[in-house]
């Protein structure tokens, strides 16, 4: 019998550093807190202050251990949440040390002094990472006898977040996430000793976009949330993971439900996307589901113009009788919206070729140009491992943000990037108008430029003629660089050009970040004018043949031309040339012109809508189908990195059909087969079409014209979104709404004089079409420009002005503006 | 032959004993003083409930019978001392075993269980027993919620002196007394 050797023991390796916890000897990379190292052997060690993606603070001293250092034992016990691994070390944890044990017990007796008997009455209780704490490692009694310190509760600091600062521990979680993640540093600690407590300035509510996260992470009831106050314990509640629907991010989240109703949202663990993050949009809006404005039963029109509840049967027939009508007359058009998963998409897709039998399908619900297309065939079918991921944009060396303000647009990224700033010094440069609170939290350097003119900006600091384009072409020569190009990209002419160009010139990978969730996985599955499924070329016969074979369609079924954009469409609607429309999730207001558009919806002989919610298009349609919102259904959708995110159900029977299905049965109602009847069969099928191998050119259109103000009072107006707006995805929601930015018309100290306004005092910005009223802010604009939000309440760009990004508006003091509305 | 005299000789002397048959219904016995009967949701003095919605006794079934909710007082509507109340409360007698567990689980005292045990009924919805079938009648000096708190300036007055306070405000002193803990502002 051979016996092993005894004491033979295997190198440390390089970077690596050995030591003995609990007995158990362990290696663990240099710069490794020790309470890293106890939770990899199993060994908990408890907490409440340590978070794996917040500095070490410190600052409960929960989590104390005893320490053995070249064989000198330390004097006191330690904190493991703040000590570093050495080698050599000796650790012993409450599991094998009376010493830590007992100090554990007595800092939970400290803890415990001040913090309240209200478990019975607290949101956290259930879910408690103290009260888990006080049974594990906490004394049965206090020795405490006198009165316990109150504060008069709850204070809301923002209409959010509640602060409860009796039950606060100070651990100091929240005002770190805030400092180190959001660079939002509205709460802090103040006072001192026993009056020591979490707060806000007086006039400063917490107003973060991604505060619902220290709810999340406040290891004691604290802070809570508006919206789910004494809502549910954890108890009652049936946790579904999910992926958010609110931006082309692809958040993971958790639904946590009770008897049908989603009670509340958390982020959900994911390193590569959201890490554990999540914004508040993705956090609270979800009461449209329960929005009394839903449609849950098919509604057709009746003789007498009044949209009545029917049966699917009957809402079926009608809608397909009408389409059939349409598409033998001058055909149908379909408008798919960019709120779909992938499975819908395809089927919107699918429904225009067979059924429709036509390319007039755009997922497009926004302003778009037939460059903005051209660019996307140039960046199709990247994944992260192929394209830009989320790990791509942490380590980039320098961001060029296009048409896109991250904060508002992308959240997640913007989290990304402030965390590579703040840990490596990565260079951002924002091309905008002015420095967003986005930009200032990420130290970017602001290209600034007109309105509309970002295309010849860019094509001169490409150009390198000065110290600003050498400073940008260098940092993005740097390998690995990133452009992250918004959608927002589209409304300005060339500008999609000019950034292929910059891309090739420097070498720096592109990524096209959407602002809606569904626009990715659309433009993969084919539901645009030029693409079919899987990025084949319409104009290219064998792409073509191998679509129609794959579909079982007889061969030259698919029309060689490619189909109308969204405009065209609408305009063709408008203008009759159209007979029949399908809608999907799309809200005329946020096209182009929505004067126009609605026009189309009003002239079109037949339209047919699958919507959630009664909607512009819902009251002008000829038949209203339902859908099923995410939380009732299961799909994917591709983030903006091309990662799928699939989700499955939250809320079971409900009865609600998906969009595939839905058009999957319109579709046989009109003799056709889609082969979509469920969210995996459409995606099955789009898997087995496979993907279009082949190039396309990068677009080279010519910028337009810089717009100049040509009369006095007038200015160029730069608009974007705010993360939390009028969104229709964000009704029902009061708290939310309450903790959006205030909208405000932004525009530079020189032009404010020129055209008499004052900061703080209300300013009219106005076309023939109507006028936005706001409070003026000065920022740091261009000269002869000023900026709206885009969707806020009281500035709703599109649909008041007519106009967009780039156009010329007339702005004066409120009320001196005659004839505007 | 003596087996038959011995089994009549049972029949006989039990028409002597004491009957133990309760003639139910004609006859209604109370039951035992801590008989597990239906519940009851109690209030404090001023007719404010003392439910406080925490779902301790939901979570404390073994039957699954206790649904609640909880809803957050107001000014405006104020149903409990404190912040919180219980705005859904039901209590499904298809399925309460009976054992109390519940009780023991109240933080506040204030589900406790009545004598009151005839629990039937030809349908099931109507034993499915809500809030307002499972509140305390009011009492003389108790006032239907919602109203404002009338024994003191918060829910410590109400726990902590509750008694002492209706008592005093029975005998026409002043309330509120004084204040329990040490505020900070």
């Amino acid at each position: 019998m051979t016996l092993a050797p005894e004491n033979e023991k295997t190198p440390v390796p390089e970077g690596y550093v050995r030591l003995t916890i609990d007995g158990i000897e362990v290696d663990a990379p240099k710069g490794e807190i020790l309470i890293r190292t106890c939770e990899r052997l199993g060994i908990i060690v408890p907490r409440f202050c340590d978070h794996p993606l917040l500095d070490p603070a410190g600052a409960c001293r929960q989590c104390l251990v005893e320490v053995e250092m070249g064989g000198r034992p330390m004097p006191k016990p330690q904190a493991s949440c703040t000590m570093t691994v050495a080698d050599g070390m000796v650790v012993k944890t409450q599991h094998t040390s009376p010493v830590a044990d007992k100090a554990q017990q007595g800092v939970m007796e400290l803890l415990l002094i001040n913090h309240p008997l209200d478990c019975p009455i607290c949101d956290k209780g259930g879910e408690c990472p103290l009260q888990n704490q006080a049974m594990s490692s906490g004394r049965t009694d206090s020795r405490f006898v006198e009165t316990k310190r109150t504060f008069p509760k709850p204070l809301p600091i923002s209409s959010q977040v509640l602060l409860d600062r009796e039950r606060c521990v100070l651990c100091q979680r929240c005002t770190r996430f805030s400092e180190q993640i959001a660079g939002d540093p509205f709460i802090d600690l103040l006072e001192r000793g026993a009056n020591q407590q979490i707060g806000t300035a007086e006039d400063k509510p917490f107003q973060s976009y991604f505060s619902g996260n220290t709810i999340q992470i406040c290891p004691v009831g604290a802070l809570t949330s508006a919206a789910y106050r004494f809502r549910s314990r954890p108890f009652d509640l049936r946790s579904t993971p999910s992926v958010c629907e609110h931006c082309s991010s692809g958040c993971a989240q958790r639904n946590d439900s009770r008897r049908g109703t989603v009670m509340r949202r958390l982020a959900g663990n994911d390193p590569e996307v959201n890490e554990e993050w999540n914004c508040d949009k993705g956090r609270f809006a979800f009461r449209y589901l329960q929005s009394k404005e839903r449609i849950t039963r098919p509604l057709v029109r009746d003789a007498s113009g009044q949209l009545v509840e029917a049966s699917w049967t009957e809402a079926l027939r009608v809608a397909a009788q009408g389409l059939l009508a349409a598409r033998a007359q001058r055909g149908i058009g379909v408008l798919a919206g960019g709120r779909l998963t992938v499975e819908d998409a395809y089927a919107y897709a699918k429904f225009a070729r067979v059924a429709a039998r036509t390319h007039d399908v755009d997922f497009r619900a926004r302003p778009h140009s037939a460059e903005e297309l051209e660019f996307l065939t140039t960046t199709l079918g990247t994944t992260p491992e192929t394209g830009v991921s989320f790990a791509a944009v942490e380590a980039a060396p320098s961001v060029l943000a296009v048409g896109l303000d991250l904060e508002e647009e992308a959240g997640i990224v913007f989290l990304r990037i402030r965390k590579a700033v703040r840990k490596r010094g990565q260079k951002v440069f924002q091309l905008g108008q002015w420095t967003t609170a986005g930009a200032r939290k990420t130290t970017a350097t602001l290209v600034r430029s007109v309105p509309g003119a970002e295309a010849a900006v860019l094509r001169e600091l490409a150009a390198v003629t000065d110290d600003a384009g050498k400073q940008l072409v260098d940092a993005l020569s740097a390998p690995g660089a990133v452009i992250l190009v918004g959608d927002r990209a589209a409304e300005v002419p060339g500008l999609h050009s000019a950034v292929a160009a910059l891309a090739t010139r420097t070498g720096a990978k592109v990524a096209w970040i959407p602002r809606r969730a569904g626009d990715r996985g659309a433009l993969e599955a084919g539901a645009v004018p030029t693409l079919l499924p899987g990025g084949r070329p319409v104009t290219d016969p064998a792409a073509r043949a191998e679509v129609e074979r794959a579909w079982g369609l007889p061969e030259g079924s698919l029309p060689a031309a490619p189909g109308r954009s969204t405009d065209e469409i609408v305009a063709a609607a408008a203008a009759g040339d159209l007979s029949g429309l399908v809608v999907g999730g799309v809200d005329p207001h946020d096209l182009a012109d929505p004067a126009v558009a609605l026009a189309a919806l009003e002239k079109v002989g037949f339209l047919v809508s699958l919507e959630l919610h009664a909607s512009a298009v819902t009251e002008r349609a000829d038949v209203v189908l339902p859908v099923a919102p995410d939380a009732q259904r299961e799909g994917s959708y591709l983030n903006w990195e091309g990662r799928r995110r699939p989700f499955g159900v939250t809320l079971d029977a409900s009865g609600v059909l998906p969009d595939c299905r839905v058009l999957d049965t319109l579709a046989v109602e009109m003799d056709e087969d889609l082969f979509t009847q469920t969210p995996a069969a459409a995606a099955g099928d789009l898997e087995r079409l496979g993907r279009h191998t082949g190039s396309a050119a990068a677009p080279t259109a010519e910028p337009g014209p810089t717009p100049r103000p040509a009369q006095v009072g007038q200015a160029v107006l730069a608009t974007w979104r705010q993360l939390v707006d009028d969104g229709s995805l964000l009704v029902d929601e009061p708290a939310l709404a309450g903790t959006a930015r205030p909208p405000r018309v932004r525009t530079n100290t020189a032009t404010a004089e020129r055209l008499g306004l004052v900061e703080g005092e209300a300013a009219s910005v106005a076309t023939d079409r109507g006028a936005i009223t706001l409070q003026v802010e000065l920022a740091d604009l261009p000269d002869g420009v000023v900026w709206l939000p885009a969707n806020s309440p009281g500035s709703a760009v599109r649909s008041t002005l007519g106009v967009g990004h780039g156009a010329l508006v007339r702005v004066a003091p409120a009320g001196a503006l005659g004839g505007a509305r | 032959m003596f087996d038959f005299f011995k089994g009549f000789g049972v029949t006989f002397s039990t028409m002597f004993k004491k009957v133990v048959t309760e003639e139910y219904p004609e006859d209604f016995p109370p039951a035992a003083p801590r008989y597990h009967g239906r519940h009851q949701l109690n209030r404090h003095p001023d007719g404010l409930e003392k439910c406080v919605g925490c779902e301790l006794c939901a979570w404390a079934c073994p039957a699954d019978a206790i649904y609640v909710e909880g809803g957050d007082n107001t000014e405006e509507a104020r149903y409990s001392p404190g912040e919180r109340y219980g705005a859904i409360y039901q209590i499904n007698y298809l399925r309460c075993i009976g054992c109390g567990l519940c009780i023991e689980a109240c933080p506040t005292r204030s589900l406790t269980m009545t004598n009151f045990y005839e629990l039937a009924d030809d349908n099931r919805q109507d034993l499915i027993y809500t809030k307002e079938q499972l509140l305390a009648p009011l009492l003389p000096g108790m006032e239907q919620p919602p109203h404002p708190m009338r024994l003191g300036t918060d829910e410590q007055d109400y726990y902590v002196q509750g008694p002492v306070l209706a008592r005093r405000s029975a005998a026409g002193e002043d309330v509120p007394g004084e204040p329990v803990g040490e505020q900070v502002p």
